[in-house]
């Protein structure tokens, strides 16, 4: 057995390492704080020692500096429009086609023998692996690149959303068969309304593995957008621009995320609302 | 009382020579085995048994939840092939909607076709008025805007009742309703169930582990036996019909306790081999070596 601590500071710390503790908004919120700057100390302070050669590390002055010009001369705003459609697009069109997939799959076990063994087998398949084949099907278009940002999420996606559809309490769907629902009632009004704040989840982690593949997209012929902006950049050994694209990147992905966080607050207004009838 | 003199109602549910196999070949498990059941309109039947017996199974099978293996079960001499809305279940838990108000669960019937097939004003106010007096009857108006997550075990199966029973189903099937609810909450809630049931007229078949609960409930008790799952025994409960809490105490319902429980003991098993105890707390307390 531990000695119980005797001061007031050794208590606090002590209640940091509570398995599963409480923590206060105060300390959250500091050690939020600490977490995010820490790094961004540590890389300041080896950029500047002058350890590494400023070509290979820039500071973060010199990101931001690269990104003030990157805004002003060279069209920042309609890299990150792209991308941002180009990712946005492959998201959505995979979500409009995985979102029916998924349920049905998840519904009926015929379904499920039928498309899950092979979504399981292509989703092995590495998705950068397809650029050539898009390449010579697609073209080198657009498309091409929404298609690669379709190929990375599509099959997880089918494959989440089912699960999230087979984790509907069979007491709800049994309990509305003997209310006299219909198979379609059943499917629409409770295992559809039941999974809702689990699809949006996946929805929003889907996004993000949409974002990661943005610049593996990229690289099939594009002459705009962030991830081309990165490889471009790499090019000119511009590290700078480097580091700006992926902290920009990180930043929307990030923005986006809570954004959904946000909405999900808003939706399911039970599922975040306890006690105190 | 003159129930001799009384014609004899036909059974609202009739079971004959139900059987249910689940698996098939060596790993076959016999859940039921010709299990033979006919319960009256208005009756109020507890089945009770130790686990494995097929209580839950058979309540399943006549909710049409779970097809039979063979024999047949008829509901107002028809055979039943599916759920229908003249049988309601309530289930021991997680069945209610999370996504939708008290209120708009009782009223979840109200979206689904099979209840709207007459949508007359008439009808619909009706439906209305009934939610809110079965909201009144659950004690559960000053929550009808309440999310299911945010009440009590007791309350969330008060949401989960009146929504069986608001369109009037003939038999009401429930299936350990009460059996995750604190001792407390369970007694309050015997007291609704058992008043709900004679104010609706309805007919319930009620399963449980619980054989104090299956007595001061029903009319007659079922004892069910597990490997296979078979009837045991029929008894008739030799209570007033009104029940009370203090009967509980009475010698009559203590006395049906033992010969229920004796019952189960020796049919579950499993009985505890109290000379092999024995000699391990022996063997415990002797010096190593």
């Amino acid at each position: 057995m531990a000695q119980p601590p005797r001061t007031a500071l050794g208590q606090r710390l002590r209640a940091l390492w509570t398995i599963r503790g409480s923590l206060d908004r105060r300390s959250y919120a500091l050690l939020a704080g600490l977490g995010l700057v820490a790094p961004l100390l540590a890389w300041t302070l080896l950029a500047s020692s002058g350890a590494v050669d400023r070509v290979f590390l820039p500071g973060p002055a010199q990101v931001l500096a690269r990104l003030a010009g990157w805004w002003n001369d060279d069209a920042l705003a309609a890299d990150i429009g792209i991308s941002v459609f180009r990712v946005v697009a492959g998201w959505a069109l995979s979500v409009l086609i995985a979102l029916p997939l998924g349920l049905y799959i998840g519904t009926y076990r015929s379904v499920q023998a039928l498309l899950e063994p092979l979504t399981d087998f292509v989703r092995y398949m590495p998705a950068v692996a397809f650029i050539p084949l898009v390449m010579l099907w697609i073209g080198i278009d657009e498309s091409s690149k929404v298609a690669i940002i379709f190929i990375g999420t599509f099959f997880q996606m089918v494959l989440m959303v089912a699960e999230d559809v087979r984790r509907v309490p069979m007491a709800q769907i049994e309990a509305a068969q003997t209310m006299g629902a219909t198979r379609g009632e059943i499917v629409q009004k409770v295992i559809f309304a039941s999974a809702k704040p689990a699809l949006l989840d996946t929805l929003r982690i889907t996004m993000g593995w949409a974002w990661t593949y943005l610049v593996v997209a990229e690289l099939v012929a594009a002459n705009s957008g962030l991830g081309y902006a990165i490889i471009k950049a790499q090019r000119f050994l511009q590290t700078d621009k480097i580091f700006a694209g992926i902290l920009l990147i990180g930043a929307l992905g990030l923005a986006i995320d809570q954004a959904f966080r946000l909405a999900h607050r808003a939706a399911f207004p039970w599922l975040h609302r306890r006690g105190g009838a | 009382m003159n129930a001799a003199d009384a014609p004899v109602p036909a059974p609202l549910v009739s079971c004959r020579g139900v059987d249910k196999t689940f698996g098939r070949g060596a790993a076959a498990t016999v859940a039921l085995h010709k299990v033979d059941l006919e319960v009256a309109a208005g009756e109020f039947l507890t089945i009770v048994g130790a686990s494995g017996c097929g209580k839950s199974t058979l309540l399943r099978a006549i909710g049409g939840l779970e097809s039979v293996s063979g024999g047949q079960i008829l509901v107002d001499g028809r055979p039943v092939s599916g759920p229908g809305v003249e049988r309601a279940m309530v289930f021991q838990n997680y069945s209610l909607y999370p996504w939708l108000t008290v209120a708009q669960n009782i009223r979840f019937t109200r979206q689904l076709r099979a209840h709207t097939r007459e949508r007359t004003t008439a009808s619909v106010e009706a439906v209305l008025g009934r939610a809110d007096a079965l909201l009144q009857l659950m004690g559960l108006t000053g929550v009808a805007d309440a999310y299911p997550n945010q009440l009590s075990g007791g309350m969330q199966q008060r949401v989960a009742i009146a929504r069986a029973i608001l369109s009037r189903p003939r038999i009401l099937l429930m299936d350990e309703p009460f059996g995750a609810l604190d001792a407390q909450t369970r007694e309050v809630m015997h007291d609704l169930i058992l008043h709900v049931s004679k104010l609706e007229r309805s007919t319930v078949i009620f399963v449980t582990h619980d054989v104090e609960e299956a007595i001061y409930l029903g009319q007659r008790v079922v004892l069910m036996a597990p490997r296979p799952g078979r009837i045991d025994t029929l008894y008739g409960v030799p209570l007033p019909a009104a029940r009370e809490q203090p009967m509980k105490q009475s010698p009559a319902f203590l006395e049906l306790r033992r010969r229920i429980l004796d019952r189960i003991r020796d049919t579950a098993g499993m009985k505890t081999d109290f000379e092999l105890l024995q000699k391990l707390s022996r063997q415990a307390q002797e010096p190593a070596g």
